[in-house]
């Protein structure tokens, strides 16, 4: 493929997932002007990458990219985020602590809940952020975050428990002042 | 299904993931099982909260824009790196190593035959030529320079002198016409004792006369200058010295 030919079809095959990539990368950096940082970089790793791709699953392809980028992006500039390795196990939470949840969430707000997501720690929120924005399967997933299939629902879950805790938590506070 | 296999298979059943069988399975045990039937409600609860609260932050339009010409610039370096990129590399080299060698050939004189060399072979040939057969020699017979000069007349573009040297011990024997240094050139013979010589005569690329070069090829000795806006090639198996002396002749004629 050459210049214009390439350029004009990564640009029908990947640009109509712009906001599917700043949306991965604004909750990954939590910041608006690094996301479209990272977007930017993120696409152009992609078009010199677009070779390789032979048109599969574009959205799964760039979010990949987007990811990679935003974690190569967070180890450059704020390298202190990415040093505490997620333990899985660490964040497992008991299933009887779950049970009031369903009315505080209820009176969870959006405001609310996107600061518990933001809350969470960053491999907990990209399947989070996969999964209930962008309705990803668990396949699309695993390709995305790099994961094994069995890992993905797992860390869903998981995700979901510490999610459910930290609105509880916010609720409470906030019942509480 | 027990409790602890259901809240395993929940969120995958929550997220549509899980296979048919199992599904019915979870299904059968949130029937019976109000706690896990309640963890299932907070899952779904949780959906729908992501679902109400447009938590997805699309992309601000002018990043699209700044996108698009980011990756015109980068399309137009990629041509470039691929018409001059590493794989060209081998190439280029060669084609360099080609160039300079050629340069240095041209520039160097002792490697490379220039084109008085060239000439000299030329005159050489045709000088062996003209000596193998009697009726190669002469065009027109005659050593009276006043047939010979009128005989060229017509078949040349220029004039060339002519003049018989037979009381110098130099006699005429004729004319020839010869193509030599890619153009006609008149050729003069003469004899001196059993040898032969032949005078190339043609105009002078540059006008400013040019004293004799003499060399030396296959036994051959040649001579050449530039007098008079005529270039001037003399060969003969005559000595040196016999031959610069019908040179001297003919300068002075002129």
């Amino acid at each position: 493929m050459e210049g214009q030919s390439k350029l004009a079809s990564f640009e029908t095959a990947v640009l109509p997932h712009l906001d599917a990539a700043y949306n991965l990368a604004r909750w990954l950096t939590r910041n608006d002007a690094d996301a479209e940082d990272v977007v930017q970089e993120a696409y152009l790793r992609a078009f010199r990458f677009f070779g390789g791709f032979h048109g599969e699953d574009g959205r799964a392809w760039l979010l990949g990219i987007v990811r990679n980028t935003s974690y190569t992006w967070m180890q450059q500039n704020r390298s202190a985020q990415l040093n505490t390795p997620l333990d899985d196990e660490q964040h497992e939470v008991k299933s009887d602590d779950l049970n009031p949840e369903a009315l505080l969430l209820q009176k969870a707000d959006a405001q609310m809940l996107r600061q518990a997501v933001e809350e969470l720690p960053l491999e907990f929120r990209e399947v989070l952020v996969l999964r209930e924005l962008d309705e990803m399967s668990y396949k699309q997933i695993a390709v995305v975050a790099d994961l094994p299939l069995g890992t993905v629902m797992s860390r869903l879950a998981r995700a979901r428990k510490r999610l459910q805790q930290i609105l509880a938590s916010h609720t409470q506070t906030e019942v509480l002042s | 299904m027990s409790c602890q296999i259901t809240q395993e298979f929940l969120h995958a059943y929550v997220d549509g993931e899980l296979d048919l069988a199992r599904s019915l399975e979870v299904e059968q045990h949130m029937q019976e099982c109000q706690a896990c039937a309640s963890a299932y409600h907070n899952q779904t609860a949780l959906r729908s909260a992501f679902k109400d609260s447009s938590l997805y932050h699309s992309a601000p339009p002018k990043l699209e824009k700044r996108i698009r010409s980011s990756l015109r610039r980068e399309a137009k370096s990629e041509v470039g790196r691929r018409l001059f990129g590493w794989r060209w590399l081998p190439v280029a080299a060669m084609a360099l190593i080609l160039v300079l060698g050629l340069v240095i050939w041209r520039a160097v004189p002792g490697l490379r035959p220039s084109g008085d060399e060239f000439l000299a072979q030329e005159m050489v040939s045709n000088h062996v030529r003209s000596l193998q057969l009697e009726s190669h020699r002469t065009d027109v017979i005659s050593s009276d320079q006043h047939t010979v000069k009128p005989w060229f007349d017509g078949k040349l573009d220029f004039a060339p002198p002519v003049k018989d040297f037979s009381s110098q011990g130099f006699p005429l024997l004729g004319g020839r016409l010869e193509y030599l240094n890619n153009r006609a050139v008149a050729a003069l013979i003469y004899q001196r004792q059993k040898h032969y010589i032949n005078l190339y005569i043609w105009p002078a690329e540059q006008s400013n006369a040019t004293s004799e070069v003499g060399t030396k090829r296959q036994g051959y000795n040649l001579l050449h200058w530039t007098n008079s806006g005529m270039t001037y090639w003399a060969i003969s198996d005559l000595n040196g010295v016999e031959l610069h002396e019908f040179a001297r002749l003919v300068q002075q004629a002129q």
